[in-house]
């Protein structure tokens, strides 16, 4: 075990799998010389060679095209778009082509491909360095959409994407690449090498997809999180003295239903928390589900925390971001119905 | 505090007009085919095929053709094609359009919803198609059939797509024409306009990584230049020196829409090649020897590392967009008859012909032939099924790879609907 943030994990995880596979490439803007904007391809290019790791043309559709072509012909392409905010140009070769391949070809190509891209608002980034657009993948059949919100599962999780034969978009919260954040922003961050979760094994390990973890076990209400809002609903629970159970799904899309389904079938209240706006987000598929599947069992309405139906701004920053006083004051309202 | 307002001064201050390109007929008009910038055969120069792209500067505006007017090979492009290579040709030219024929029939007798023809077109991808190996991928548009045509795919299994019925290899799920066929390396057909093209441009990037020997060809028309795909095809093939053709088929129209509103009139496709630094060729798409020629010279241009080729094919839609499309609505009724590059099949008929390898009777029964061998293939493909008489796919068939494996949810709706 070794101590890594969220931005040494997933270059570990790139650097096992570029070292295991000799079909794995990795490009996107800045990644190759440079290492990255965030440094997650750092040392790679010089380790692996430039036909592995490269720098691309600023064209998200042309990355996640050609990453579709190279992939139809064999190759395992971990493609990077510098900010999720950035990925609207590539969302044709995503949805059209990438998600379809597959089902329109009756199996005969394939697209087994990782899209990285760094998500997520709580850095000042206004409106195109914040968004969190998963709901846009979660929406679209054939694509698996992961968020891992720790080093070690951040490791795990692109590994099993890597190894996945379907495309996987994997959104990464820039907020976390350099420590867990409770959205306690007045407060000093916390280093990865302070949290248990940033204790990460150097070799090669999965998290299986489509599998969710018991972030915080509860018996008052079953929270479901994925990202940043892990953190927060961790310490939202704390600070009220309510006792809930923390799902990080980790697999947006397709998803681990057992464990929510089994989570909010024992607490009877569920609490949904996301940073993307609310409206048609991926928060009403999970609260349409809780209600489909245990609406015998709930003793309330099912709430969601989310960010607000508005662009992300910059000087509200900490009105808009769901902090902890927002989910807190949730957790009250869920056990007070 | 208000700011006054200044008079504004200078030359040009006149009311701005926008310019919306027009052809130069409508229906009921004729064509001024002036725009076309043509050469005459054997004109244009064949520089070598480890050239830079400023050798191809100036052949932008240039057309490279062979066979003359009197229907003889000139110049330096002229393939020097054996009598049975350019026969074989001729063959699979006039077996796609037989089979287009066919085809527009059957959907005419609701056997299928849809059908796309390649009427006038039939020489490029056939001549492309032959001047490559069997295992070179091909990107194409929905109007390539005759790729799989010239690589021997069965015309009884293009049927069963066309039918959607329970042979179908695509199960169902695709439009009519829409074809893939790996093995035969025909990539994926997608109902999204230039997506292929970049894509194309990744799969031959991926055979330069794996230093494999295979090289890409992409295939786009006139119209879906306009797609920022096309922009950016070009750009990762140049910069990566990807070993791809990069085929634009510009046949005048897409759909109901001049090439001038793609912005072809102005400047040929060819131009756009050249101005991202690729070498860059314009060719007389309805001269088979030429499509053969600039074809291995692409080819051999991208096996041996000199990068990738744009070739623009000047040819003509001769027959309906698609079965959905009425274009004497739009374009004149004699259109192709004034065309001036001709049909490509009579061009190449009358080649041979002067050639003494080839004869009206041969034609003739060539043309029963294959209308025979179609014939033969329909009535194998429709024992399984056409879209009017059915069997079809089955919805058990609907849920199957959309992922690897199938994820609960796709399960849960299965069973929902009880298959």
């Amino acid at each position: 075990m070794t101590k890594m943030t969220m931005i040494q994990a997933l270059r570990s995880a790139m650097d096992v799998m570029l070292e295991r596979d000799p079909d794995v490439v990795v490009f996107g803007e800045d990644v190759g010389y440079f290492g990255g904007v965030f440094r997650c391809t750092d040392g790679l290019q010089a380790k692996y060679g430039a036909s592995r790791v490269f720098d691309a043309p600023i064209t998200e559709s042309g990355i996640v095209g050609a990453g579709v072509g190279m992939a139809a012909y064999g190759l395992r392409p971990v493609v990077e778009v510098q900010f999720a905010d950035y990925v609207y140009p590539a969302l044709d070769q995503i949805m059209s082509e990438a998600a379809r391949l597959r089902y329109r070809s009756a199996g005969d190509f394939t697209a087994p491909m990782v899209i990285r891209m760094p998500c997520g608002g709580g850095i000042y980034g206004g409106q195109t360095h914040s968004q969190s657009p998963e709901a846009l993948f979660t929406h679209t059949c054939g694509i698996r959409t992961v968020m891992p919100s720790n080093p070690y599962d951040a490791k795990g999780l692109l590994i099993a994407a890597i190894e996945n034969n379907d495309p996987v978009v994997f959104l990464e919260p820039k907020r976390l690449y350099n420590g867990p954040f409770d959205g306690h922003h007045e407060k000093p961050v916390v280093p990865w090498s302070k949290h248990a979760l940033g204790e990460v094994p150097e070799g090669h390990y999965t998290v299986p997809l489509e599998s969710a973890r018991i972030a915080r076990p509860g018996q008052d209400v079953t929270v479901i999180a994925y990202g940043t809002m892990v953190f927060v609903a961790e310490t939202a629970a704390a600070e009220t003295g309510v006792d809930a159970e923390i799902i990080d799904l980790r697999s947006l899309w397709p998803m681990d239903l057992p464990t929510v389904v089994q989570s909010v079938q024992k607490t009877r209240r569920c609490v949904i928390v996301h940073e993307a706006t609310r409206t048609s987000g991926f928060g009403a598929e999970l609260l349409a589900l809780v209600q489909e599947h245990c609406f015998y069992h709930l003793e309330a309405p099912i709430v969601r925390v989310t960010g607000w139906d508005i662009p992300y701004p910059h000087a509200q920053e900490w009105s808009y971001f769901p902090g902890p006083t927002r989910v807190g004051e949730a957790l009250r309202e869920v056990m007070e119905a | 505090m208000v700011t006054p307002k200044r008079p504004r001064s200078g030359p040009g201050t006149g009311k701005l007009r926008l310019h919306v390109p027009e052809p130069s007929a409508r229906p009921g008009q004729q064509t001024d085919f002036s725009y076309l910038k043509l050469s005459r055969a054997g004109e244009i120069p064949r520089p070598p095929v480890d050239c830079v792209y400023e050798d191809t500067i100036a052949l932008k505006n240039g057309l490279i053709r062979v066979l003359d007017d009197a229907h003889q090979a000139q110049g330096p492009w002229d393939p020097k094609a054996g009598d049975e290579a350019l026969r074989n040709g001729l063959r699979l030219m006039m077996l796609t359009r037989a089979f287009d024929a066919r085809m527009v029939i059957a959907q005419r007798q609701k056997k299928t919803s849809f059908y796309m023809q390649s009427l006038g077109e039939e020489a490029i991808g056939v001549g492309q198609a032959l001047s490559l190996e069997h295992d070179d991928m091909c990107f194409p548009s929905y109007r390539q059939q005759n790729i799989l045509l010239a690589r021997g795919y069965s015309l009884a299994q293009m049927m069963n797509q066309i039918y959607s019925n329970t042979a179908d290899p695509l199960k169902g799920r695709q439009l009519p024409v829409l074809y893939s066929s790996k093995e035969y390396g025909f990539f994926t057909i997608s109902g999204n306009l230039g997506t292929q093209y970049v894509q194309a441009v990744g799969w031959a990037m991926a055979s330069a990584i794996k230093q494999d020997s295979r090289i890409a060809s992409a295939w786009i028309g006139d119209g879906a230049t306009a797609e920022a795909d096309f922009y950016t095809a070009l750009v990762f093939a140049q910069v990566y020196r990807a070993p791809v053709i990069l085929n634009v088929i510009n046949n005048q129209w897409a759909i109901s829409t001049f090439q001038a509103i793609a912005g072809g009139t102005t400047a040929t496709f060819a131009a756009r090649g050249v101005g991202m630094g690729i070498a860059s060729l314009r060719v007389d798409g309805n001269d088979y020897l030429a499509v053969l020629a600039a074809s291995r010279w692409a080819a051999e241009r991208a096996r041996n590392n000199h990068g990738p080729t744009l070739i623009e094919w000047v040819s003509y839609r001769a027959g309906p967009h698609s079965t959905s499309d009425d274009p004497s609505k739009y374009r004149p009724a004699d259109d192709w008859q004034r065309f001036p590059l001709g049909d490509p099949i009579e061009r190449l008929r009358r080649h041979l012909t002067l050639r003494g390898a080839w004869s009206d009777a041969e034609h003739a029964n060539t043309q029963a032939d294959l209308e025979a061998q179609i014939i033969a293939a329909q009535k194998e493909a429709e024992k399984n099924g056409t879209l009017i008489s059915g069997p079809q796919r089955t919805a058990a068939d609907m849920f199957d790879d959309v992922f690897e494996q199938m994820p609960a949810h796709l399960v849960a709706q299965r069973q929902q609907l009880g298959v």
